[in-house]
Order: C-alpha cells, then structure tokens, then sequence
C-alpha cells in the first residue's frame, strides 16, 4: 500500500510523463496564471494521457459530495474534445496531485476548474501541433482524441512532452462548442455510494487493521490526572494503549473491542477538569463585547448625501453551531520505516501533512496524505484531528495500520463549530426613504483555524500531548473575501458606510470554518436590516433593495426570485408570509436570492418553512444540477441552522452530545425548494456551494417578519424563542 | 465468543463474536459490507439500517444475540450492472450529496414500498422521518422513491 509515485507511475502503465508537482522557477515574478495554475504551473502535474485511450486528471482538490470531480471531468473532456468516459480523477494525494490548498471557499470549480480547463486546452494544443507535424497539414479535426481519423492522442502521448510550464494563454472553446459544460451529467460518484461500493474513508480495509478509539477529555479545560492502563491492556483483542499528556486512545483487534476498551478507559480516567467556558444563552454575547477586543476598522466611506430623516440600530446574534457531519470523522493510519501514510478525508491533503509533520518532527516527504471521502463536512470537522489521532496510534500498533473513528459524541463535543457572533447594525434614511448611512460593527472569534500553518499544529490532539505542539497565531481571512467580516460590506448603493470587526482571538470552545465562515451571520444581519429599513422606508422589500443596487447580475437574481416566487408588493400575512434576500457570496462569488414563505404558529411558536425560491447566477455553468443541488441543499441546511441549531454548554463542558441534544431538520420540515439558475455562458466560474445559506437565513428572519408583524434577531428561531418575540 | 450463523443476502454466513456485538460490525467487518454505516451508535440518525425479515433495524445497536431472521443490505439489492429500482431511481434523482445516509434512506424505502406500494409524499416523509440527512437531500430522495415506486408498480 505504501506505493511510492515512482511505482504508482510504473504500475499505472503510464508511457511518457514524470511528475514534476513542485518545480519552482528561476524568475523572480513568474506571470500570473489562472486559477491554481498559478501555484502548480506543469502542465503535467495537471494531467495525463495514457496509451491505453484514458486521460488522468489530477486535481489538489476533493470530493466531498459536492460533484467536483465529475465537474472537473466534464470541463477537462471539452477542452480536450474527448469522451467523459475517458476521464479519470485522481483527488487529493500527496504524493500525485498538485497542492491546492484546501478545498473550500466554493472555490474548486473556480481554481482547480480554471487550471484543468487551460491545462487541457494547451495539452491539446501540443498534441495538434505533433499532428500538424505528423500529417503535414494544418486542416485538423478531433473526434474523441482522433485527428483526422487516423493519429490519435494515443499514439502520439509518447511523443510530446507535457513535462513543461504551462502558458496559460491556451485557446479555450468557446461556450457554443461544449459538449459536456453545462450538462447535467450525472455524477460518477454515486452510484457506488448506492450499491455498497467502497467509497468512504471508513470503508478502507487493510491487510492487519486494527480499530482504534480515542478517549477524549470530558471537558475543553479537562486534564488527565490518572488512568490504570494495564487493565485495559489485558482486555481481549487490545493491541495498543497510547496515553501521552491527555490524549488516550486504545487500539484493538476487532472494533467492538476498541470500543469496549474504551469505555473502560473512560471509565478508569481520572481528569481535572476547569471552568474554562463562557457564559451561555444571551450573556454569551454580553461577555463577547465585554471582553473589550479593540475593533479594526475594515471599511469607512463617506460622501456627500441628503440628510437623514430616520435612524435606525438593530442587534443580531448567532451562536456556536456545529457542522454535524452524519459520520463522525474517521482515518486510517500507517507507519513503515519511519514513513506516515494517512487516508483521510481533510479538506487540504498537503496543509495536514505539514501539520502531522510538524507534530512528528519529520520532515514534511516523509508523510503522504491521500484524500478518500468522508460523510459531507460542510467545513473544518474533525477530519484533521481524527488523521493525528489514528497516527498517533499507529505509532504504536507496531506497524499495522489503525481505522479510528470518532464517536458522534467526539465529534460533536470537539469539532471546531462556526464561532458565535455578534452584529450591530446602524442605518439612516433620508426624506425620500433611501439609505445615506450604514454601520456594520461585529464581534467573532477566528473562523479558520486550519491546518496549514509553517510552524505547529491546528489539529485537536497536538495540544493534548505531554509536550504540546501549539499553532501559530490565527489570522482572519483577509478582505474582499474575509472570515470572521465575510460579507459584512454591503454591495448596496451607500454613499456613507462604516464596517468595523472585533476579533476575538482567544475562545475556549475551538472555533474554525463552517460553510460560509463569518457570510451567514453577516448576511442574515445585513439582509434583515434591509428589510427593517425598507420597513421604515414604507418601502417593498423588493423594489427597496432594486433601488439600491446597480449590478446588473445582482438585479436579474433578485428580479427573477421575486418573479419566480410570484412576490407581491406589499403582502402582509396573516401568520403566514413571504420573506426576500439577496446576498453574492463573498462579494466576489456568486450571485444568490432567496424568497422564503412560513408559517408561523402563534401557540407553539413553530415556525414552518413551506416554500423557497432562488434564483442564482454562477458565471458559466459546468453541471446544471450540481447547481441545483448546491443551492437547494444550502437553503435547507441554513433553514435547520436558522431554525434550531446552538451547541449548548455550561462554564465546564459541552453539553451537545448527541443528535437528541442537536436536533437538526428533518423530512417532515423540510420545505420545497425552486431553483432558477441564470447561466452567463461568457462569464468564468464563481461557484457555488456556499451561495444561498446566508440569504436563506434572512429571507426566513423576513417572513416570520412579514407574517406575524415582529423581528426575530437572535439565531436560532427555536418555538420559544418566537412565543417571547410574538407575546 | 459465540458462533452464530446470519443469513445475510441470501447467504448463510458463519461468524464468531460476542454475543452483545452489535450487528453493524459484524455486517461490516467481518462480512465486508459497506452499505450499512455507523452514523451515531444510538439509533438516533439511520445511517446503520438493515432489513431483518423485511423491517428496518437500526444495525448500530441491534446486538447479534437478537438477530433471528434474515438480513438484507444493499449490497442484496442490487449491483452497478444489475440495479434495484430503488437504486436506479437514487442515481436517476442524484438523491444524494455525500450520499453516507443514503444507505438507511434506501432500505427503509424498501421497507415502506413493501408494505405501501404507492405512498403519498407525505406518507415517504413520515416513513423516512427518522433518518437525519445533513446534506439536505430531503426533496431529492423523495422524488427519488416516488420514481421506484412508479417503475416496480408498471
């Protein structure tokens, strides 16, 4: 299993091509390249083309049921003028793909996508220009990679030489010629995932695995003062007991014995714990201000405008949320001559392997990560630190590798959740009811606290080890595209406009990157201070937010939600109503607007969202329903954070532990979800994946505004909380 | 250790554990079987259902002293080449993100067409209540089982 690339490329049957993922150049600015093109730049590390009729594409970023890969096997079969079924993926590997980062930020169709697409268009290039050479002719035609019925890339992929720096001038086909972009192909990878196929890390069987579990401290502040190892060690089937500061974990021949183990691990642990929480419930937000972290300005605009006729200031709140994976985060270790082979579905195969080095103390060749899928992640769970942990086992399974999987309460008491925040806003009307001022202030700890650093570790169990591997400090992802202040710059036409942070770098529960970092928060806020402003403005929700926007791409999303929702001006409910918001995701990602109807029951304060309707606009469209998909799946998910969803704690522990303790939505809440897609053939890729949580949020804050005639600001809208705002 | 002999996908399989392991690990590691996945280990989210004598199980807390009848997984459904309607319909609808509660969405569907052979939306919602989709699949899937109801009945 521990294939080295040399032999991955020999058994792979591959002809011509050696790897060169990391060449650096001599120049000192080497031209800007698109997408990852620009960190990865031979065109060889990008892909292959295999003399058995296939082409390998490498990609730096991994499925995690988002479609990637079959989108990228769409993009790189047109620009190439091949069939699909010619294209393999490889996703993630250390040791044969190029370095991408992490896959986040609805940017691997963008990144990864761009530098597929100018990666084929120029291999297609060189195989032609073989052919010109070959065939004596100019006058080429590729059917399936064969040239004028006769050469094809086949034959000819021993005679060129990808080995090269992309130009990234590459001629691309226009929209009109595409056969596979804008399709909706169906995805490659589910159907191993209905018929019991291997297709989860969890699903890694190894010659001589054993199970692993870990036994977590009870609490944040917890140390182990005293465990009785030797008991567990003489448990059947325990190969392995690791305890080192206050990470324990057993290992064992069989799971049900790795569990049994655990629990008497568990049981046999002594901690100390400390009250290292903060408060909870509305004085988690008092105690977040108070802290008094001085805040940054990030915008401060100002400019002639009329004078104000109206103020308004309004509060919101989000609380710590969880990303809830529906398989706890699992990994498979190895060790072989001082060598760590890891399988794990991480979000970034090479910022873990720095990690996983940095806490071995070796030296980053000696580690390979390969990327196998996981449960959805939605962000930053506990992929990484379940990868260390299964090392940190395997170190001492004397060879063999280690499956460790988290148990749901792991996961749910130490993934890193979306951090609370909070978000006062401030605005000014004039006489004829347009915005002349806006302030945005907001309050959050960190919203990345990934792996990836030059020094340190992020990962969970680092700093549990009698010799701690602590992290570098966070720094916030910078603007336009921001962490903890995404999306907290309106787009809106404001002549006056002031938007200050407060990052809380310090939080005791551990904070990181859940889908759309700070954006959810942000944009729930800003889109429901729209709506009180409209409100104030005796304005449509709709009309107001036109009045106030030029960019043609945001008004055609808004314009064809409202149409598509059949919005009416100046509905009022009765119980029952419509909300509006429009966010692009990122300010420089896609366009997204959601209308939301509800219902609302006065009596138990549920809340009910029947209906949503988006319109999204992408730039050009790879997969249609990969599209859909995305959004549809972003509106309910951001219905059930919206709705239900705030980890709960004391000033010690965690207390979610359990789906019972973190209820999220199901079937029969589910509402029905339209999707207009406003395809831009012409436009580059602005994905996805994180486009209509925000404004989801904000259109369901807005109906329940609109049917009842009261604001709910503070997340989530669980039944109590809407009898308190409604009484 | 206690030898038992499960009758999984048509097969007698012969398999020696304790007698309190819960059939999800016998179901997956010892017989190699994918499908039936571990979500929560407290019958909470779905994950891990099976069929026992055609009823859903949830397999993470079902121990192999109280399997008596015959068990069926996915993997008896059907294969790539030779596909279920229930799974034809799945890949038809795209009914999935990740796809890791697919499994229990699955046979709990067959479970429900078995005893419903034309179930309302509402009643496919009811029937799959219990499973908790993080991807939020939930419109997919049932369109999904609508589309397998409609092929086994025609």
């Amino acid at each position: 299993m521990m294939a080295s690339r040399r032999e991955f490329l020999k058994t792979s049957g591959a002809l011509v091509i050696l790897f060169s993922l990391n060449d650096s150049f001599s120049q000192s600015t080497p031209a800007r390249l698109p997408g990852s093109l620009n960190g990865n730049r031979m065109l060889n590390a990008w892909l292959r083309i295999d003399p058995d009729g296939s082409v390998t594409i490498f990609s730096g970023k991994i499925e995690l049921g988002q479609g990637i890969g079959t989108a990228l096997a769409q993009i790189a079969a047109d620009e190439l003028d091949v069939e699909l079924k010619r294209i393999k993926l490889v996703h993630g590997d250390t040791a044969l793909t190029p370095n991408e980062g992490q896959t986040a930020g609805s940017q691997s169709v963008q990144d990864s996508g761009t530098a597929v697409r100018f990666a084929c268009a120029e291999a297609r290039e060189i195989l032609l220009s073989a052919a010109a050479a070959k065939l004596g002719t100019q006058e080429l035609k590729v059917v399936d990679g064969t040239i004028n019925g006769s050469l094809t890339y086949w034959t000819l992929a021993g005679e060129i030489d990808l080995k090269k720096e992309a130009s990234g001038t590459a001629k691309l086909k226009p929209a009109a010629e595409h056969k596979w972009i804008g399709k909706s192909i169906p995805r490659h990878d589910i159907p191993r995932k209905f018929t019991g196929g291997e297709a989860y890390v969890q699903d890694i069987r190894l010659p001589g695995m054993v199970f692993g579990r870990v036994v977590r401290p009870p609490s944040p502040g917890a140390k182990l003062d005293s465990v009785d190892e030797s008991l567990v060690k003489r448990m059947p089937g325990v190969v392995a007991v690791v305890r080192d500061g206050s990470f324990l974990a057993v290992a064992a021949e069989r799971e049900e014995q790795a569990i049994k183990a655990r629990a008497a691990l568990a049981k046999s642990a002594v901690w100390k714990e400390s009250a290292t929480l903060p408060p909870s419930g509305p004085a988690l937000y008092e105690h977040m201000i108070g802290l008094g972290v001085p805040a940054q300005t990030m915008l401060d605009k100002s400019a002639a405008a009329a004078s104000p006729a109206k103020t308004l200031q309004a509060s919101y709140t989000r609380p710590f949320q969880a990303h809830g994976s529906i398989g706890p985060s699992c990994a498979v270790a190895q060790w072989e001559g001082g060598k760590l082979r890891v399988w794990t579905h991480t979000q970034g195969v090479y910022p873990l392997r720095g990690d996983l080095a940095n806490v071995f103390g070796l030296e980053p060749a000696a580690v390979r990560c390969t990327h196998a899928e996981g449960a959805g992640c939605y962000g930053h769970n506990g992929a990484d630190d379940v990868a260390l942990d299964a090392a940190l086992l395997a170190r001492a399974a004397g060879g063999r590798p280690v499956k460790l999987q988290w148990t749901r309460e792991d996961e749910f008491m130490w993934e890193p959740y979306g951090s609370a925040m909070v978000m006062k806003l401030g605005g000014a009307l004039d006489a004829q009811g347009n915005i002349v001022s806006w302030s945005h202030e907001l309050w959050s700890h960190p919203h990345s606290t990934r792996p990836g650093q030059s020094k340190g570790s992020h990962t969970l169990a680092a700093r549990h080890l009698a010799k701690p591997v602590g992290a570098e400090p966070v720094r916030d992802v910078p603007l336009p595209a921001g962490g903890a202040d995404r999306n907290s710059i309106p787009l809106y036409e404001i002549p006056n406009v002031k938007v200050t942070k407060h990052l809380i770098l310090e939080s005791p529960l551990r904070t990181s990157a859940l889908r759309t970092l700070g954006g959810y928060a942000n944009v729930f806020a800003l889109e429901s201070f729209m709506d009180e402003l409209a409100l104030a403005a005796r304005a449509d929700p709709v009309e107001f937010r036109l009045r106030h926007m030029k960019d043609p791409r945001a008004r055609a999303v808004i314009e064809a939600t409202a149409a598509r929702a059949g919005w009416k001006p100046g509905a009022r409910g009765n119980n029952e109503g419509w909300g509006f918001a429009y966010s692009r995701y990122k300010n420089l990602g896609c366009y997204c607007a959601v209308a939301a109807e509800v219902t609302v029951d006065r009596k138990t304060g549920q809340v009910r969202v029947q209906r949503a309707v988006s319109a999204v606009d992408v730039g050009q469209v790879v997969n249609p329903d990969g599209v859909v998909n995305q959004i549809e799946g972003g509106i309910i998910q951001s219905a059930s954070w919206t709705l239900k969803e705030a980890v709960s704690f004391d000033r010690t522990r965690v207390k979610t532990r359990s789906w019972a303790d973190y209820p999220i939505l199901r079937f029969d809440e589910v509402p029905q979800v339209e999707v207009v897609i406003l395809n831009q053939p012409n436009q580059p890729f602005l994905g996805v994946g994180e486009g209509s949580q925000g404004p989801a949020a904000a259109a369901i804050a807005n109906a329940i505004a609109s049917a009842t005639g009261k604001r709910l600001r503070d997340l989530p809208f669980t039944p109590a909380r809407v009898k308190a705002v409604l009484a | 250790m206690a030898n038992f002999t499960l009758r999984v996908n048509g097969s007698a399989r012969d398999v020696s554990v304790d007698a309190d392991t819960p059939l999800l690990y016998v179901l997956r590691n010892d017989l190699e079987l994918n499908g039936p996945k571990f979500g929560c280990g407290l019958a909470q989210c779905g994950a891990c259902t099976v069929l026992v004598d055609g009823k859903p199980v949830r397999s993470c807390v079902t121990p192999m002293s109280a399997v008596k009848g015959a068990v069926e997984t996915i993997e008896g459904l059907g294969s790539e080449d030779k596909l279920h309607p229930l799974q034809k319909a799945f890949i038809a609808e795209q009914a999935c993100q990740c796809g890791y509660c697919g499994n229990g969405m699955v046979m709990s569907a067959k479970a429900l067409l078995a005893r419903n052979p034309r179930p309302t939306n509402d009643e496919i919602r009811k029937a799959l209540n219990g499973h908790l989709c993080r991807c939020a699949s939930h419109n997919r899937i049932v369109r999904a089982v609508q589309r397998a109801a409609r092929e086994i009945q025609s």
